[in-house]
């Protein structure tokens, strides 16, 4: 009976058997990283806004608080958008003949909203509250990363729920004294200096990891 | 004759021996035996589809609207509603007039409202606001020269000149509310307590503002601003 393989079969055989173990490593691989990729997660990439508003002026350069247009971070789940009127507060009279702000000045002649394309955007199935998480001592940038360095908005983190526990299950790496909550510019090197077991009793913090704490 | 089959079904059932609900459940389980292979691989396409269902990502959006969304039901397309015309939400009646609107009879008051207890705790707190929502125009010590007015917003009075130190706590608590001239209202952002910590705070700053220097006070001062100047924490204010 002639022979139906060629002798280098047999390597070629060996390699595709060892082959395959790594290639369903690499494709697991390639899964993992394509899932924190900016790709899947959207971290760093901007959105495209019908205004090109610029965090960086308003909060960097004028140190506007965070509270004066996101109205609403304190007390309710969502930080609040600002309506048309608190645009209008300041650019009723300045840059009022910019062509950037036309949309606003229509916006308020016919009454309808701005529409912003929404930078952070949870799983329907989380439920997250902003006020919870302020009163609690956790800052804005500390989730939504060098907002006052940033031209146009986003997403600082995976927003993956890994990221979430490793707050969750640390908390005191991340609190702050409360009057420091809204400053863009606090860093972390300063809780050093606080005792965070003081903080975490301070805000009468816990380590929240209960599943039903935020899938209710 | 056509009636005895009927009779002997109806007498079947009565010995017990046919099952009452037989005939209308036929279709799963009266099946000839050779059906019955079929009827399992609908079952079990049918379970796959509904796994292939589960690889879409409808549990991230979920078919309820979401603040600030869009909904195409409504003709406005907002998901959010605003309240009914002429309606009142639980706990939100306003009748303390002196308290919501800062008035008096009509008048301005010149008092504060029952409701408001000025200790610490709430001139703080009015710190806290006025910092957050009235510094970039009046300026963090109240002498009208914040951020936004160094970008060329027309400059606000400031608060330590005699005509603004000697108006009514209702006329400050007014102006918040309702704006005035360039100023728009504020009221859509803080709520009627803040209001009043702000007005408290206000006055606060106008009478630290307005103290008289004698000897004994520049000495303090000059102890007090000795210390401040040591490595300073950066987070001195103007004007104080």
């Amino acid at each position: 009976m002639p022979q139906i393989f060629h002798p280098s079969m047999n390597t070629i055989s060996r390699l595709s058997i060892f082959g395959f173990v790594f290639i369903l490593i690499l494709i697991g691989f390639i899964g993992w990283a394509l899932a924190r990729s900016p790709y899947q997660t959207g971290q760093g990439v901007v959105r495209p806004q019908p205004i090109p508003f610029s965090h960086e002026h308003h909060v960097g350069d004028l140190g506007i608080d965070c509270r004066f247009c996101h109205d609403t971070v304190e007390t309710h789940a969502s930080a609040g958008m600002p309506s048309t009127e608190v645009c209008l507060n300041c650019h009723s009279v300045l840059f009022r003949d910019s062509p950037i702000l036309a949309q606003v000045h229509e916006s308020q002649r016919n009454g309808t909203p701005i529409m912003w394309t929404r930078v952070h955007d949870l799983a329907d199935y989380v439920y997250f509250h902003h006020g919870v998480h302020i009163n609690a001592g956790i800052g804005c940038t500390s989730c939504h990363g060098k907002i006052d360095e940033m031209p146009l908005a986003y997403r600082a983190e995976t927003l993956h729920m890994e990221w979430c526990l490793d707050c969750h299950r640390n908390p005191e790496q991340h609190v702050r004294p409360r009057d420091a909550v809204f400053d863009p510019h606090w860093v972390n090197t300063e809780a050093k200096e606080i005792d965070p077991e003081l903080l975490l009793k301070a805000h009468d913090l816990q380590s929240r990891t209960q599943c039903s704490y935020c899938h209710r | 004759m056509h009636h005895a089959p009927a009779k002997t079904s109806a007498s079947l059932v009565a010995r017990g021996q046919v099952p009452r609900e037989a005939p209308a459940r036929r279709w799963y389980y009266g099946a000839a035996p050779g059906q019955q292979p079929l009827h399992a691989a609908l079952l079990v396409s049918s379970l796959l589809l509904l796994a292939l269902a589960g690889c879409s990502q409808e549990m991230d959006e979920q078919p309820r609207l979401e603040v600030y969304e869009t909904s195409e039901f409504f003709e406005d397309g907002l998901a959010m509603r605003p309240p009914v015309e002429g309606t009142v939400p639980r706990g939100g009646l306003r009748l303390d007039v002196h308290f919501f609107e800062g008035k008096v009879g009509g008048q301005l008051a010149t008092s504060w409202p029952d409701d408001i207890t000025i200790d610490r705790a709430f001139v703080e707190r009015g710190r806290e606001r006025y910092d957050a929502f009235c510094s970039m125009c009046h300026g963090l010590a109240g002498y009208g020269d914040g951020t936004v007015v160094a970008r060329g917003f027309p400059a606000p009075p400031s608060y330590h000149i005699d005509r603004l130190r000697e108006v009514p706590h209702g006329h400050i608590y007014d102006v918040i509310t309702n704006g005035l001239g360039r100023m728009p209202r504020l009221s859509d952002r803080i709520t009627p307590r803040d209001r009043w910590a702000i007005v408290a705070y206000l006055r606060a700053m106008q009478i630290g503002q307005h103290v008289e220097v004698d000897d004994r006070l520049r000495a303090e001062v000059e102890r007090a601003t000795a210390v401040e100047k040591s490595p300073g924490d950066g987070k001195g204010r103007p004007h104080e």
